[in-house]
């Protein structure tokens, strides 16, 4: 039998697609099981955004910066409000930090919840899945309770937030950290330490940390590569110095550091660092107004850079402000676009089966990479 | 090593190449920056990575900015090393064909946020490897956050806008 005649393939995978997450098409080129290239192609949740921004007032922009990450909604709009207080020279009351580090570290683990059951689904198993859809429903009920909607909540204002806490509302918080706690470790027996989720993502996908630097990956994606780097201690800001916690870091104890497997158990261990500084927050804030005393939000000509740590990574604000009512010029550097763009390196000569795993493992949101 | 520092040095090395040093005007909060010539920003941010007392191996953002007589880059730094920070801006006074050289080749993020730039700006960033539209459709016409942008009637047979 004489040589069998090969050549590579091209498939689109997505846009319609389970396992992209959203709306991303990747072109997969293949050479029977090995993928040779992974091109990712962007842009089908295009919403302009930053041309939005340009044409209402500062206020205004606050819903549209919600729609970005849409799964950590609290945690985008402090990035954007505190670059508009950087550029106002506005300092925000004691209670309204506390209330917005409460928000931020409860939407951080519902959105490492759906990154982490999302990621089971994708691997091939349901369970985990469906429990921590049940958990994050906790959360959103919680969120529904302070600012009335359950996704997109525009709750945190420039100069403070929106209304001060629900009555009732810190006790069902306390009533879900402690309810919370066991169920990471439910999670753990059945996804972290199964044998089979191991296997499949252990050594696979594996970021060194100077690949993981160079393309400016942050987040998870970058402590999964073994980098101790959180902006809420490294560089700390509202009252995150005043809070005990870790940085859980990838360190490759199933085999390679900065394999799929790191970067998940990054999430996981992060969600009890989140309860703890949910629990401290609870317990040390303190009684007063939620929002500084201003005019209408209109801040001299000037510009700043700001850049907060969502639960994907370093959400980045850089507004230009000509001394109008409307910013000049907005841009939000999103994490999820710098993760996916590594895509195509990190998947070159893995598995198609493994492709998945890499995508879910960089846990992006099609909202944020497309704004 | 503080804003003013980093200054120097580059001043020391590059000369004419750099401009001012901007802080913010008086009663404003915002970050001061450094103007820099964009002809020479490859050789700039070389020396910015990998001069030993700077090294910013970080590349944080690069945006683009339209004025009414020019376009800007603006490129936000940071080190791991050295923990400081530093924002540099070059200016394109030629609307019509602005050309930058890419930093692709210095740090890998700057790829996809150059081509974001080219996509929306018109800015052409020269030796880039893969100098594509990235949000927005491969034929789509003109560049949106140009302020005097106006979008196209039709595309495809399908009405844009409103």
């Amino acid at each position: 039998m004489g040589a069998l005649k090969t050549q590579e393939l091209t498939i689109n995978m997505g846009p319609q697609h389970p396992s992209t997450h959203g709306v991303l098409r990747i072109e997969l080129v293949t050479d029977g099981e090995i993928c040779v290239k992974a091109i990712p192609h962007i842009g089908y949740l295009h919403r302009c955004f930053e041309k939005h921004a340009e044409n209402i007032d500062y206020m205004g922009v606050m819903p549209f910066v919600d729609r970005m990450d849409y799964v950590a909604s609290m945690n985008n709009d402090i990035a954007y409000a505190m670059a508009v207080e950087k550029l106002l020279g506005v300092e925000i009351p004691k209670r309204a930090e506390y209330i917005r580090v409460i928000m931020a570290e409860l939407n951080r683990i519902a959105s490492h919840l759906l990154a982490v059951g999302t990621y089971g689904l994708d691997i091939g198993t349901f369970t985990p899945f469906m429990w921590a859809f049940r958990d994050r429903e906790k959360i959103l009920d919680i969120f529904e309770m302070a600012s009335g909607a359950r996704l997109l909540y525009n709750y945190l204002w420039i100069g403070g937030v929106w209304m001060d806490l629900t009555p009732g509302i810190e006790e069902k918080i306390k009533e879900f950290c402690d309810y919370f706690s066991p169920c990471i470790d439910e999670l753990d027996t059945i996804l972290s330490y199964n044998q089979i989720f191991i296997n499949r993502t252990k050594n696979v996908g594996v970021i060194p940390l100077e690949t993981a630097i160079s393309y400016g990956l942050t987040g998870p994606n970058l402590r999964g590569s073994g980098k101790k780097w959180d902006l809420r201690k490294n560089e700390p800001y509202g009252i995150y110095p005043e809070l005990e916690f870790d940085i859980p870091i990838g360190t490759g104890e199933m085999g390679t550091v900065g394999a799929c497997w790191d970067r998940y158990m990054v999430r996981i261990r992060e969600m009890r660092e989140s309860l703890k500084l949910t629990k401290q927050a609870l317990k040390q804030m303190p009684e007063g107004p939620i929002r500084a005393k201003m005019q209408r939000v209109r801040p001299l000509a000037g510009e700043a850079y700001v850049k907060i740590e969502n639960p994907r990574g370093e959400l980045g604000f850089y507004i230009v402000s000509d001394g109008s009512i409307k910013p000049y010029r907005v841009k939000g550097k999103s994490p999820c676009f710098t993760s996916i763009s590594c895509l195509d390196e990190i998947c070159q000569g893995a598995m198609i089966a493994d492709v998945v795993a890499v995508i879910g493992s960089l846990d992006i949101v099609l909202g944020e990479v497309d704004r | 090593m503080d804003n003013k520092t980093i200054y120097e040095k580059l001043k020391q090395k590059f000369q004419d190449a750099i401009g001012a040093l901007k802080e913010p005007p008086a009663g404003s909060h915002g970050d001061p920056f450094i103007e820099v010539s964009a002809e020479k920003i490859h050789s700039i941010l070389k020396f910015l990575k990998e001069e030993p007392e700077l090294l910013f191996d970080n590349l944080l953002c690069i945006s683009g900015v339209d004025y009414p007589d020019r376009l800007e880059v603006v490129y936000h730094f940071h080190s791991y090393t050295h923990l400081h920070k530093v924002v540099l801006k070059a200016l394109l006074t030629d609307k019509t064909k602005p050309e930058i050289d890419t930093v692709s080749d210095l740090w890998k993020g700057a790829n996809w946020l150059e081509r974001e730039i080219y996509d929306l700006f018109g800015i052409t960033f020269k030796n880039h490897p893969d100098l594509r539209r990235i949000l927005l459709p491969d034929d789509w016409e003109g560049y949106p956050l140009r302020k005097d942008y106006k979008h196209q009637d039709y595309w495809h047979g399908i009405k844009v806008g409103m």
